[in-house]
């Protein structure tokens, strides 16, 4: 009788405990992770909002001057900012467009069944190992107005490419489209692997040419991947840093100037004018750019999921 | 039955061979034209990555040449060691392989604890913590420069090894593919393991990572690549009279004080690329399988 009376509390008693270990267990296990991204994602993220609220001493030791959103207007009004704004978004159209449209082509090229195709896919995907450093070493010497390869295609180094105001920027557009190029491959590749075979097969059958079933059927499937495509390839042009600081950083020409995109112009300001609440506001600036593209593209996504099935 | 009578006897068998004959011939062009265009993208990748290997060979005077030599006829393979004693890349290349093999290690084990929590254990603001460790992606590296080295500054972690690699222990895309890897686990086996008295840290280790190793050898790779090919921050977190530059920066300072051999330069850049290359050759599957992993779906 008693043992009845008691058992169910005990059973109630060891069912929770175990479910407070388990919760226990559960807390310490996602800790290291979440204590590294307090640190240094969270606290950096949150505490870029208040440097920016602060007017940069114009020596480095004094104290930061409070001036609120004022220094947002007074920067994000600047020329400087806006010519940096500028440069980025031409870059980007420059590198994310071709980058895309070659991978593309080069998936499209390499998705039918051939022998040997391991080795074209190896080498098609290989830029995307490369780092910023090795690619901005190979292009800019081969730029570099000593080397005869230019010259020699009839190309004018004179004045060398990477101080020419005109064709600095477009000389490191092509560096990054290189770059990029190995994952926008890897990219579209995997999105027309995932192109179901029965829908080809059946406009095939409907009698499509290969051209109407590559543009009715294949890139209309594949609008979620281009457009992530094009979404990773933005983050990664916004991300060019590498390539202007080896081989513009160095001199003071007036390509610089022209060169001038955003992440570059953030790292100088902190670093050169230790102006750390102009850099700050320019960071976000940069963020809620690239937020906006991911909503963006998240919206897309769903709106292509709804649609689909 | 050859062309020649297909031509004088008509027959319906003779047009059906010759149909099949063209349309043989048809998809042998075909298939040419597309070797032929393969080939010649393939060419015109590798061909920067070429002129470097051949420039990075030829004597200084020989870079100048029009039109450019394509093939070094006497490889001065000094270069190659002139680079590495000058350019100090032996330490360059030790240091990017201590911080970026710190990393990767580190990047697996905190996403295996976390993934497997969030695929297997429950708790109070699962849901939450997850999408916590996902919001991580949104945040770009830049938006956090400013304070990062400040924190590692403040720690006295500036040009040490720790300041290079803790920063980046854990990651979001990590937590993400290994939790799905968890959740791609059967429950029976699960519970088969529970009723044989497997503990969680037993079951994690002795059944769900070996379970889920495909996807912890993408994130492996991916991981070093990432690590292995950072710029902006070891550019910032390393200075002083002994720097702890990495390998991408040694290639950076290379390219300033050889700015007159471009063969130095060049030699430096391959030594730095080949680590890379064989992370390719041997990995390709897992690398692109991690970094496809957010494309499709």
């Amino acid at each position: 009788m008693t043992t009845v009376e008691l058992s169910p509390p005990r059973l109630l008693h060891s069912r929770r405990s175990r479910l407070r270990r388990e919760a226990l267990l559960g807390y310490g296990l996602v800790l290291p992770a979440l204590a590294v991204f307090a640190v240094f994602s969270f606290y950096p993220f949150i505490r870029n909002f208040k440097v920016a609220l602060y007017q940069s001493p114009p020596v480095p030791g004094l104290p930061s001057r409070y001036v609120g959103l004022h220094q947002f207007g007074h920067v994000l009004s600047s020329s400087n900012f806006l010519e940096s704004l500028l440069t980025t978004v031409i870059f980007v159209a420059l590198v994310v467009p071709i980058s895309l449209l070659l991978g593309l082509v080069l998936a499209v090229a390499a998705q039918r069944k051939l022998a040997g195709l391991r080795i074209y896919r190896t080498i098609f995907s290989s830029t995307v190992v490369s780092s910023v450093a090795v690619a901005a070493v190979v292009f800019g010497t081969l730029m570099n107005p000593i080397v005869g390869l230019l010259p020699w295609l009839g190309i004018s180094t004179q004045p060398p490419l990477l101080e020419n105001t005109t064709w600095a920027l477009p000389a490191i557009a092509v560096m990054s489209i290189w770059q990029f190029l190995g994952l926008s491959f890897i990219i579209m590749s995997a999105g027309l692997q995932s192109v179901p075979e029965e829908v080809l097969e059946a406009s095939r059958i409907d009698g499509a040419t290969a051209w109407t079933r590559f543009w009715r059927v294949t890139i209309p499937l594949l609008s979620p991947t281009i457009f992530f495509a094009i979404v990773v390839g933005t983050i990664y042009a916004f991300q060019t840093f590498g390539q202007i600081d080896i081989l513009i950083g160095f001199s003071n020409d007036p390509a610089r100037l022209h060169t001038n995109v955003l992440i570059y112009n953030i790292v100088t300001t902190l670093q050169q004018e230790n102006n750390a609440g102009a850099a700050a506001v320019m960071s976000i600036a940069l963020f809620v750019l690239t937020l906006l593209l991911t909503l963006v593209q998240m919206r897309f996504l769903e709106k292509r999921v709804s649609y689909g099935r | 039955m050859d062309a020649e009578t297909s031509l004088t006897d008509p027959t319906p068998d003779a047009t059906l061979a010759r149909n099949a004959r063209r349309a043989r011939r048809r998809r042998r062009a075909r298939l040419t034209a597309n070797y032929a265009a393969l080939t010649a993208a393939a060419i015109v990748i590798l061909f920067p990555v070429y002129m470097a290997v051949v420039n990075s060979l030829l004597k200084e005077g020989q870079i100048a040449e029009q039109p450019p030599p394509l093939f070094p006829n006497h490889p001065q393979w000094h270069n190659y060691s002139t680079a590495w004693t000058s350019g100090h890349l032996s330490t360059y290349l030790a240091n990017s392989a201590v911080v970026s093999i710190t990393i990767v290690v580190a990047q697996i084990i905190t996403s295996i604890l976390a993934g497997y929590a969030f695929a297997f254990l429950r708790f109070p603001f699962r849901r939450t913590l997850f999408l916590v460790c996902l919001a991580t992606l949104m945040i770009p590296f830049e938006v956090t420069l400013i304070t990062n080295l400040n924190t590692v500054t403040s720690l006295g972690w500036f040009n040490s090894y720790a300041g290079l690699a803790v920063p980046f222990l854990a990651t979001g895309f990590g937590i993400f593919l290994l939790r799905q890897a968890f959740l791609a686990i059967p429950k029976d086996l699960e519970e088969a393991a529970r009723l044989d008295g497997y503990g969680h840290w037993r079951f994690m280790w002795r059944v769900a990572v070996p379970l889920a190793r495909p996807v912890v050898a993408a994130l492996a790779v991916f991981s070093f690549l990432a690590a292995w090919n950072q710029y902006l921050w070891p550019l910032v977190a390393t200075g002083g009279n002994t720097p702890l530059y990495t390998v991408q920066i040694g290639l950076k300072e290379l390219v300033g004080t050889q700015a007159d051999q471009l063969n130095v330069s060049l030699a430096g850049a391959v030594i730095a690329f080949v680590p890379l290359l064989i992370l390719l050759i041997v990995f390709q599957k897992q690398l692109v399988r991690s970094l496809t992993a957010g494309a499709v779906k």
